[in-house]
């Protein structure tokens, strides 16, 4: 079996996510070269050659990928793509972007989403938001997947696989970059972070928030939000946590005034320890959580960060 | 210009979904279906550009057995000028999907399709993305904002780390994400204007593309259940059961 993953990266630096679809691919088992497009992106490329398991890793060094455009990207691994049994990338906004485009001009079916590795044609996915598991078997010449990272851990490093250029430009002409805006923090991704502390509802407001950053800066988390506190405008709809927002499965969890609508259960069930800290006695979270305080928030966060 | 929004009949985001004792699906008998909410905020986009002047005509199409077409006369009722229903009793994947929509889109020659980014029952998030590369359209997925300009649209998407936008030569495809906007209820003489409106059938396997899936569903099982924990009666012995017992801090 022949693999190509392609790597999720910003031109500077891999995005751990690329990681974790590396032991996706390890599951399936075979060759597996990484695809690395962008533009100036040569010290990423060098980063994914020293992960593990990784046999060559390709380059294609074009202004046409600096955006990763799904039109550009789409066209240049359906090329490459031909010769390989399985293409995989991560579950992200990036990856759900372009790979359906690559499988549509393959003609062939791409499985979303896959959280486990049953064998080289059988996968796992979650449907209905989580509330039910589907186990697939796929009999295209061309297995198209993208990976939930949050169900893998992450490959480890230490490789030095070799480099290759490539000389491809696909430029489909129809759509253009404009802008972007990131939020900025120094906190870990949420999707990367081994703490998680998020925010819902009960924080009533968005300078609430701050009360977070003191427990989050002592445990090095990274900090979410539900749904509900999004919609209401407290914080920006990137620190959502649940089935339309970011997916986490953090060692540690910790859920702040957050009620535990299935949305955003089925965002943090995975994690390996689940702290829930809500007033309401009865909310839905303490069904999921290993530790639970019924107290005030507004009391519990402080005290939470002078003890840690 | 003339926009083409696809929908997708779908169980209530409201039901708590059960899977079937013989693990091969989950329970639809008896349970109240809807319009994908990702399609409505697609119906809602267009009906305002329509309303804004910049779309001249809404047109909706769904797939799937007769039962389709109550959702198709819902996205009537919210202001789409006429519908399509494609019959058949198969369940297709996104890619047969796409392919249908893509001789849709050669017949209507719309110059935006706007569809939603997602179901919510199979979660796939592909239609979209595959229609456009079968058109050879440009695509602006997870759309948060959509401003048509000469020829052009320029699309906001909501991405993992914030915001990009990205603009595209008309005719693309747009794919709703949950901010763009909220749909409206419709109004009950909107309802009785719906059931006059134009609502054509054509058989899916009339339109000449392959309707057989390479994709096999196997079983569908429950998730495995979390166990709930213990209640802790003050933040120290949080501290302390995360510190010795978790061993997460």
């Amino acid at each position: 079996m022949a693999i190509l993953l392609i790597a999720e990266h910003n031109n500077q630096s891999l995005k751990t996510e690329t990681h974790k679809v590396m032991q996706a691919a390890t599951a399936i088992g075979g060759d597996i070269t990484v695809l690395v497009a962008g533009c100036n992106c040569a010290a990423a490329a060098s980063e994914a050659a020293t992960i593990n398991g990784v046999s060559k890793v390709l380059v294609a060094d074009n202004v046409v990928y600096e955006h990763q455009l799904a039109e550009n990207i789409a066209a240049l691994v359906a090329e490459l793509g031909k010769d390989f049994s399985h293409i995989l990338t991560a579950a992200t906004t990036t990856g759900k972007n372009f790979l359906p485009r690559v499988a549509a001009l393959l003609d062939v079916a791409q499985i979303s989403d896959v959280i486990a590795i049953e064998s080289a044609d059988t996968f796992i996915r979650p449907i209905y938001a989580g509330n039910a598991i589907a186990t697939v078997q796929s009999t295209d010449a061309i297995k198209v997947l993208t990976v939930r990272p949050a169900a893998f851990r992450a490959a480890e490093t230490g490789n030095s696989a070799p480099v290759e250029a490539i000389d491809a430009k696909h430029d489909a002409g129809v759509s253009r970059y404009v802008s972007e805006e990131l939020t900025k923090s120094e906190r870990p991704e949420l999707t990367a972070a081994r703490v998680v502390i998020s925010g819902g509802r009960g924080m009533q407001n968005g300078e609430n928030f701050a009360l977070l950053n003191g427990i989050a800066d002592k445990l090095g988390a990274a900090i979410g939000a539900s749904r509900a506190a999004v919609d209401a405008g407290f914080v920006p709809n990137d620190m959502q946590v649940g089935q339309t927002g970011k997916i986490v499965a953090p060692e540690l969890y910790i859920a702040v005034g957050i009620s535990g609508a299935i949305q955003h259960l089925a965002g943090m069930k995975d994690s390996k320890i689940i702290v829930a800290i809500n007033k309401d006695a009865e909310a839905p979270i303490f069904q999921v959580a290993d530790y639970g305080l019924v107290a005030d928030l507004f009391t519990v966060l402080p005290e939470l960060e002078q003890q840690l | 210009m003339k926009i083409l929004v696809p929908v997708k009949r779908v169980i209530d985001y409201n039901v708590k979904v059960r899977v079937k004792a013989d693990q091969t699906g989950v329970d639809l008998a008896n349970v109240k279906m809807a319009l994908n909410p990702f399609c409505e905020i697609a119906v809602e986009e267009a009906v305002r550009l329509k309303e804004a002047g910049t779309a001249s005509e809404v047109v909706v199409v769904s797939i799937g057995t007769t039962a389709v077409q109550e959702q198709l006369r819902t996205a009537l009722a919210l202001g789409a000028d006429r519908a399509l229903h494609i019959e058949t009793d198969l369940t297709l994947d996104s890619l047969q999907v796409a392919k249908l929509l893509a001789k849709v889109v050669s017949e209507e020659q719309p110059g935006m399709v706007i569809l939603g980014k997602q179901a919510i029952d199979s979660d796939n998030n592909q239609t979209g993305q595959m229609l456009a590369a079968l058109t050879g359209m440009g695509q602006g997925t997870f759309a948060s904002k959509v401003v048509v300009n000469d020829g052009k649209v320029q699309v906001t998407r909501e991405i993992d780390g914030g915001l990009q936008t990205l603009e595209l030569t008309l005719p693309a495809v747009v794919s709703t994400d949950l901010r763009l906007n909220e749909p409206r209820y419709a109004s009950l003489p909107n309802i009785m204007k719906a059931k006059k409106k134009p609502l054509d059938v054509k058989a899916a396997d009339s339109f000449g593309v392959s309707l057989e899936s390479k994709v096999t569903l196997l079983k569908v099982t429950a998730p495995a259940v979390r166990q709930g924990g213990v209640k802790v009666e003050s933040v120290a012995e949080l501290v302390d059961k995360l510190k010795h017992e978790a061993k997460v801090i």
